[in-house]
């Protein structure tokens, strides 16, 4: 599934490199460890997060991510949109909980990494 | 892994010249690996049972489909395809309603169902398309066999490429040129103390260069991890230091040295979960305690130098050999299987 037919059913915002919305989601993950995320998401998934600040753009370029869902309405710092515009690391935002992002996300039919 | 010679697609069995039974082998596992809510299409084009005939004509029409559900709500009622409007046209009932017209006994598949599932329906139901539900029964989108042949032909694509980038490519003919038996290129990387604006900046102009040498992709990934961490590490507890990277023709070692304060109890800072940062940075999402677990096991070799009052050397090694032997399947083994 591709991230735009998932930005549009959760009504996500764009916030970033909108080009990425074509990217293919491999899967999803959810977790505000940094270090967590960096060990166990896979190349392709799609992360959600309620982080906002520059260095989760690092972390999708390093891993491989198809895109961040900033969740739980957080705003995201300029910066953060300024590195991620860069990098072309595509950020949606919810106003959701990340609970019921992730809820949404599995009924589209996406799979963790294990 | 079952790698059939004949393989059965759409109810089917088709002879498969051998050239390309890997290819429909691929293809066949793929039906099993992924599921229906991965492939379907999620933008969908309803109808309700009040509805005319007329509205559908022109719906079809526009939107070039051969049929739509039909749905009260988020429930689905019914089914009403091109056949049903022509039917419509002959008897001279285009004003009727959608609800007198539709097949109210629908076949459906669930999006959590893999997808040969759905093949298995088309082939023993002969439909141009099913509706998908999910576990609570509501209509979250619509599957046809156009939606698995292009899928899954784009995603044999996609595994192709993936496996052509894996493969060891040649390094670059510039480099060939300067590199001698035993010789080895280093990089070094400055990272200042609590700059976490430019956290993970080292660890991308890392990943970067790794790739850009030409090194296969799982060791590239692998050493984009352990810089991450050792970028992090300098950023959150140290005065600042550096990352040196070596790629020789047998290995890639990555070395973050710093000039202080050092680690008083490096075992107890091995310890998974253990960590020393500080509130403020935690709430950042750092300081989760994995970050030397995370650099032991992305490296085939690892190890920590430190005194409390001076610097800390983190080396770690990922081996060329063992990598292309590898091909990453072991790293991914371990990596679920630790924490």
């Amino acid at each position: 599934m591709r991230l735009k037919e998932i930005a549009k059913q959760l009504d996500a915002s764009v916030v970033s490199a909108p080009d990425g919305l074509a990217n293919e989601v491999s899967g999803g993950y959810v977790g505000d460890l940094l270090s967590v995320v960096m060990a166990r998401a896979k190349q392709g998934n799609l992360w959600v997060t309620v982080h906002a600040h520059p260095n989760i753009v690092a972390v999708a370029t390093l891993v491989g991510l198809s895109g961040i869902i900033v969740a739980e309405g957080t705003v995201v710092d300029p910066a953060t949109i300024k590195r991620a515009t860069e990098e072309g690391v595509t950020i949606l935002t919810s106003a959701h909980s990340s609970f019921n992002v992730v809820a949404s996300l599995v009924r589209m039919g996406l799979e963790g990494p294990f | 892994m079952v790698r059939q010679s004949n393989a059965v697609i759409g109810g089917e069995r088709v002879e498969v010249p051998g050239h390309r039974k890997a290819y429909f082998g691929k293809m066949h596992e793929l039906l099993y690996e992924l599921r229906i809510g991965q492939i379907m299409t999620t933008s969908l084009i309803t109808v309700t049972p009040n509805d005319s005939m007329y509205t559908v004509k022109e719906l079809l029409r526009s939107h070039r489909i051969s049929g739509a559900p039909v749905v009260e709500g988020d429930r689905l009622v019914g089914i009403v395809s091109v056949e049903d409007v022509i039917k419509a046209l002959e008897a001279g009932r285009v004003e009727a309603t959608v609800g007198s017209c539709m097949t109210a006994e629908v076949v459906t598949v669930q999006s959590s169902n893999m997808v040969v599932e759905a093949v298995k329906k088309f082939a023993r139901h002969k439909y141009g398309r099913l509706p998908v539900l999910d576990a609570e029964g509501r209509l979250v989108g619509i599957l046809t066999p156009s939606d698995i042949t292009g899928r899954l032909l784009a995603m044999l694509d996609q595994q192709y490429h993936r496996r052509e980038e894996d493969e060891r490519q040649p390094a670059p003919q510039w480099l060939a040129e300067l590199q001698a038996p035993g010789s080895s290129m280093s990089l070094r990387y400055p990272v200042a103390a609590r700059d976490f604006a430019r956290g993970g900046e080292a660890a991308s102009r890392i990943k970067r260069a790794l790739t850009a040498l030409g090194l296969p992709l799982t060791l590239v990934r692998r050493a984009a991890i352990i810089a991450y961490e050792q970028e992090m590490n300098l950023i959150i507890h140290t005065d600042g230091g550096s990352i040196t990277v070596e790629v020789e023709a047998e290995r890639v070692r990555l070395a973050a040295e710093d000039i202080g304060p050092g680690i008083p109890d490096i075992e107890q800072a091995l310890k998974p979960g253990f960590s020393t940062a500080p509130d403020w940075v935690r709430e950042m999402g750092f300081g989760a305690g994995m970050g030397l677990n995370n650099i032991k096991n992305s490296a085939d070799s690892f190890h920590i130098h430190s005194q409390a009052g001076s610097g800390t050397l983190v080396e770690a090694v990922i081996s060329r050999r063992q990598q292309a032997e590898d091909h990453g399947v072991r790293r991914e083994g371990k990596g679920s299987s630790s924490g």
